[in-house]
């Protein structure tokens, strides 16, 4: 008893110690764990051969994670920030300066990339009620892909292609430039939530397909993750699997 | 007469190690290519045909209905302007008359490097960083995608691709270094000075 007791004292003790080491930290330097980056939810090479190990570690590790220290950064002049999630900022992404935006978009769009990604074999396929909303809207899934392929190719620079839930319901496929999304309040972009996003920026595929985008786009097909659009679909809320602190 | 693509001023492996082979042959062989292949397309039979190239870019800038016109012209003129601002063994300062005049419109080499860098730093997405003469003065803007000085009544007299196509097998997402290197090794300050002269 006397050995359990003490045990539990130490324990205690030692609870103790981390939960004040973290409010000193927190409470110290409050703005460097307000966004923080998601881990990739498989390992980098899962994705192989269609985007390879040493793309997926710089893109997530370098780019994305650049996206939320330069958000991170930008809390001290807008302290509101940490109040809000990730998703709440796109919707009211015109009140603030390109930085937010630009940082903000690429660290939401990034994280729903990642998840809406699967290793080759391990994505499913789209549940009864998607079929029925993408036939609804595209006539059939192979016009789907095909007219999805399209908006990426067609996207001039840098960007995204999404396929969107309309605030009616129905479906669509839409683009934004750079790190824009279809959650944003900026005039000149179709709104909706994003169900799957397909990165076209060089730097999702110039390691490994350098000019020939659509070489990436048509491999990329392959690793949707329709377990996630289908969740995503169903439940009608915007999960992108980002997290604040 | 169809628009041609320019060969390269110097060897694929000229720019070796700060531009690698790979990404020339890619550059220049690839996305400068397709921008005039697909330019050709764009305007064969058209009005747009008989035009050069600047009457092209001009004839369409700011038109919505042509922005494929616009992008493909524009993007043929900005890699040809490109290709001749670097040259093996360049970078570092210029001299004479140019020298001096960056130093009246900036203060100095100095004030003017961290500017250009810093133009092509914040050039969000994919785009070009430019010194420009606007009415007698020098100055650094900055341009999304295909944009470029002439739709904008500049002269250019230098420029640098931060499209990721133009440093990402090299420098990946270091783009800074990319920019630091264009500036300390490869800018050909005669071409600059000449394009000054011409102005």
């Amino acid at each position: 008893m006397a050995l359990l007791s003490l045990f539990r004292f130490m324990r205690a003790c030692c609870l103790a110690g981390l939960v004040g080491l973290a409010v000193f930290i927190a409470g110290a330097a409050p703005a460097l764990a307000a966004f923080v980056l998601p881990p990739l939810p498989y390992p980098a090479e899962a994705l192989a051969p269609s985007i390879d190990a040493t793309t997926m570690t710089i893109h997530h590790d370098r780019h994305h994670g650049a996206y939320v220290a330069n958000l991170n950064a930008r809390i001290a002049d807008h302290p509101e920030l940490e109040q809000l999630s990730l998703e709440d900022l796109q919707g009211r992404i015109s009140r603030y300066p390109a930085a937010v935006r630009n940082n903000g978009g690429g660290h939401y769009n990034h994280s729903l990339f990642w998840r809406v990604m699967a290793p080759p074999g391990q994505g499913g396929t789209p549940s009864p009620q998607l079929q029925a909303a993408i036939t609804a809207a595209f006539d059939s899934p192979e016009a789907l892909q095909q007219r999805f392929a399209q908006a990426a190719a067609d996207r001039f620079g840098s960007g995204w292609a999404w396929l969107i839930r309309r605030p009616d319901g129905s479906l669509a496929i839409t683009s934004t430039a750079n790190q824009d999304n279809p959650l944003m309040d900026l005039p000149g972009i179709e709104r909706g939530v994003p169900l799957l996003g397909l990165d076209v920026w060089e730097h999702a595929y110039y390691l490994d397909y350098q000019n020939r985008r659509p070489d990436y786009i048509a491999a990329w097909w392959s690793l949707v993750n329709w377990n996630e659009v289908n969740r995503r679909f169903a439940e009608g809320l915007d999960a992108s699997g980002a997290s604040k602190s | 007469m169809a628009h041609q693509l320019p060969e390269l001023p110097y060897g694929l492996d000229a720019l070796e190690p700060h531009i690698s082979r790979q990404t020339l042959e890619f550059h220049h062989g690839k996305h400068h290519a397709a921008y005039v292949t697909n330019l050709n397309k764009l305007i064969e039979g058209g009005d747009l045909e008989a035009k050069s190239l600047e009457e092209v870019i001009l004839a369409v800038a700011g038109d919505a209905t042509k922005a494929g016109v616009f992008n493909n012209a524009a993007q043929v003129w900005n890699h040809s302007f490109y290709w001749q601002c670097i040259k093996p063994g360049g970078g570092g300062a210029p001299s004479g008359a140019l020298a001096d005049k960056i130093a009246a419109d900036f203060g100095s080499f100095e004030a003017f490097s961290e500017q250009f860098k810093t133009a092509g730093a914040t050039q969000f997405g994919s785009g070009w960083a430019w010194l420009v003469l606007d009415g007698g003065t020098l100055k650094i803007t900055k341009t999304a995608n295909a944009d470029l000085p002439l739709a904008h009544g500049q002269k250019a007299l230098l420029t640098m691709d931060v499209w990721e196509h133009a440093y990402y097998l090299d420098y990946q997402n270091r783009r800074p270094d990319y920019m630091t290197t264009y500036l300390d090794k490869l800018v050909n300050w005669d071409f600059v000075a000449a394009n000054l002269a011409a102005a």
